[in-house]
């Protein structure tokens, strides 16, 4: 069984979005452990002859028409309604990139 | 003679990769408009799927699937019967679900081939995702910050990856048009490159010429928006990897911008993660299956493309190559211009008009008034030889000494001549007739 290290954790919290503190990724590196153990035991099962499944709905071919559909969009105001900050008509978040 | 080791020559390895939103009506996943670049203003065309809000459901374009499948038939792709959609996930303020729906493993097109003058580029795949929001970066109040516009959330836009078969920074330009070409004839894109409706990046190293084996390192060049601009960058990160190489240094793998304004490349700041996009497949989103009657019943649908139509034109018109690769340009015009061909009696002459700017024409127009405005071009007046005899011999009187150099072997005068009997006639005379009474008369 592999072990998780913290920096993996550390990885997977980043990848997440979620900030995580020196404590969390103590009882995190546990938890996973757990969960993989789980996953390893779902290895065992002899999957050669089982078709990949992408989906469980059995559902093919859900297309929409190429039309525009006025009735569910949006009005600006209603798109901005949300944002905890706007300008001109833009949502606003902190500088992404800081150009020279 | 210095004796110094003569310096290794390089080749270029590239590979290119094309985004190109679809002018469908309407977005890929949602009912909204599909018109970014033509919306009055930020954040009108959206709704709570293109939002990315809990609750929002995407149901794929049909038009935009079929239209994917038609690029790959007219590059010569082999078709997946079989395909879904996948999840590629990250944060990014412009990516509101923290997903792009794309295609992983499945695309919807793979193995086919853009031919060049230098060669063949291999298309490896054409797969369908959905764009991002518009992002600017200002400074608002005093406070840096980047505004988002998410018009653009989710317009249907297609990805062409090519296999590194890109010898020069020139074929990558003829490679960027070339399949820009198609995607206008096909009618599914505009690709206007300025407004980053379609935007290449080139994976460019460089190898001691005659190696085989690819080189160990990459350099990704992302996000240009013009044919011009790729040439130059590949042409500058061709000599800055020679430069390190020759420094005994191996270029570092990375993703570098253009700066056309200091017409250089730039390193872009990297993540320290490696890119990490933990893909599956889109559990909103059925996946797709197609028959064999379809694909065929879309392949009938292609419209011919410019390289056919050259060489029917040659056939059927006999309009030289170097004029049809350039009149078979835009599809509209060349329809047009075809209906020229067809009446005119020289075909070829009115390509040749065309190209070299002796006629002014412009689409749409009466193509019987085109064909009569080319044969004006080469209309003669009718002149009685005594009329042109006359001419000539007040000419020759008028000019002696030139006369004189003419019966001592100086040829060049006749063109002299010629100029004048036009000029004296006020006429066009037929050159041949103009031609052999001059030489006639110069002689006596």
């Amino acid at each position: 069984m592999s072990t998780i290290t913290p920096q993996q954790v550390k990885h997977i919290a980043n990848l997440a979005n979620i900030p995580v503190t020196e404590g969390e990724v103590t009882d995190l590196a546990d938890a996973f452990e757990e969960t993989l153990d789980v996953v390893a035991n779902l290895q065992s099962v002899d999957t050669s002859k089982v078709e990949p499944t992408h989906q469980v709905t059995g559902l093919e071919n859900v297309l929409r028409e190429d039309v525009v559909d006025e009735a569910h969009m949006f009005t600006q105001a209603e798109a901005l309604a949300n944002a905890k900050e706007t300008h001109e008509g833009f949502i606003v978040v902190p500088i992404i990139i800081d150009q020279e | 003679m210095t004796d110094s080791t003569p310096k290794t020559k390089y080749e270029l390895v590239c590979g290119m990769e094309v985004h190109a939103e679809l002018k469908t009506k309407s977005k890929m996943f949602c009912g909204c408009k599909n018109d970014p670049f033509g919306a009055e203003k930020p954040n009108i065309y959206t709704c709570p799927t293109c939002l990315g809000m809990p609750g929002g459901l995407p149901v794929a374009n049909k038009t935009a699937i079929e239209w994917t499948i038609k690029l790959g038939l007219a590059l010569g792709c082999k078709i997946n019967l079989f395909s879904k959609f996948d999840r590629k996930n990250y944060f990014y303020p412009d990516l509101p679900k923290a997903y792009q729906i794309s295609q992983y493993d499945i695309p919807f097109c793979y193995e086919g081939v853009v031919e060049t003058s230098e060669g063949p580029v291999r298309i490896t795949r054409i797969h369908l995702e959905e764009d991002t929001g518009k992002l600017q970066h200002k400074t608002v109040d005093g406070k840096k910050v980047s505004l988002i516009d998410y018009n653009r959330s989710s317009v249907p836009l297609i990805e062409i990856v090519t296999e590194p078969d890109i010898k020069s920074a020139k074929q990558a330009k003829e490679y960027g048009k070339a399949l820009r070409q198609v995607m206008r004839y096909l009618d599914i894109a505009d690709c206007d490159m300025e407004q980053g409706g379609m935007r290449l990046e080139a994976n460019i190293s460089i190898r001691p010429e005659g190696q085989e084996e690819l080189p160990d390192y990459k350099v990704e060049v992302k996000n240009i928006n013009s044919f011009r601009f790729v040439e130059q960058a590949i042409a500058y990160e061709m000599e800055r990897h020679d430069e390190l190489l020759e420094a005994g240094e191996t270029p570092a793998q990375e993703t570098r911008g253009w700066n056309p304004n200091k017409s250089e490349t730039f390193s872009q700041r990297t993540k320290e993660d490696t890119e990490d996009y933990r893909y599956f497949p889109d559990p909103d989103l059925p996946p797709i299956r197609f028959t064999q009657k379809r694909i065929d019943e879309l392949a009938a649908e292609i419209p011919e493309l410019p390289k056919a139509k050259a060489a029917r034109w040659e056939k059927e018109f006999g309009i030289e190559s170097k004029y049809a690769e350039q009149l078979t340009a835009e599809r509209p015009y060349a329809e047009w211009l075809e209906t020229v061909f067809a009446i005119a009696e020289k075909p070829n002459a009115v390509a040749n008009a065309i190209v070299n700017k002796k006629v002014t024409v412009s689409e749409g127009e009466d193509p019987t008034a085109v064909a009569k405005k080319v044969a004006d071009l080469s209309k003669t007046d009718d002149v009685d030889t005594s009329e042109l005899v006359a001419a000539i011999t007040k000419i020759k009187e008028a000019n002696a000494d030139a006369v004189e150099k003419y019966q001592n072997g100086d040829t060049k005068v006749v063109g002299f001549f010629i100029g004048q009997v036009m000029r004296v006639l006020g006429k066009k005379v037929d050159p041949n007739v103009l031609r052999t009474t001059l030489m006639k008369e110069l002689k006596k």
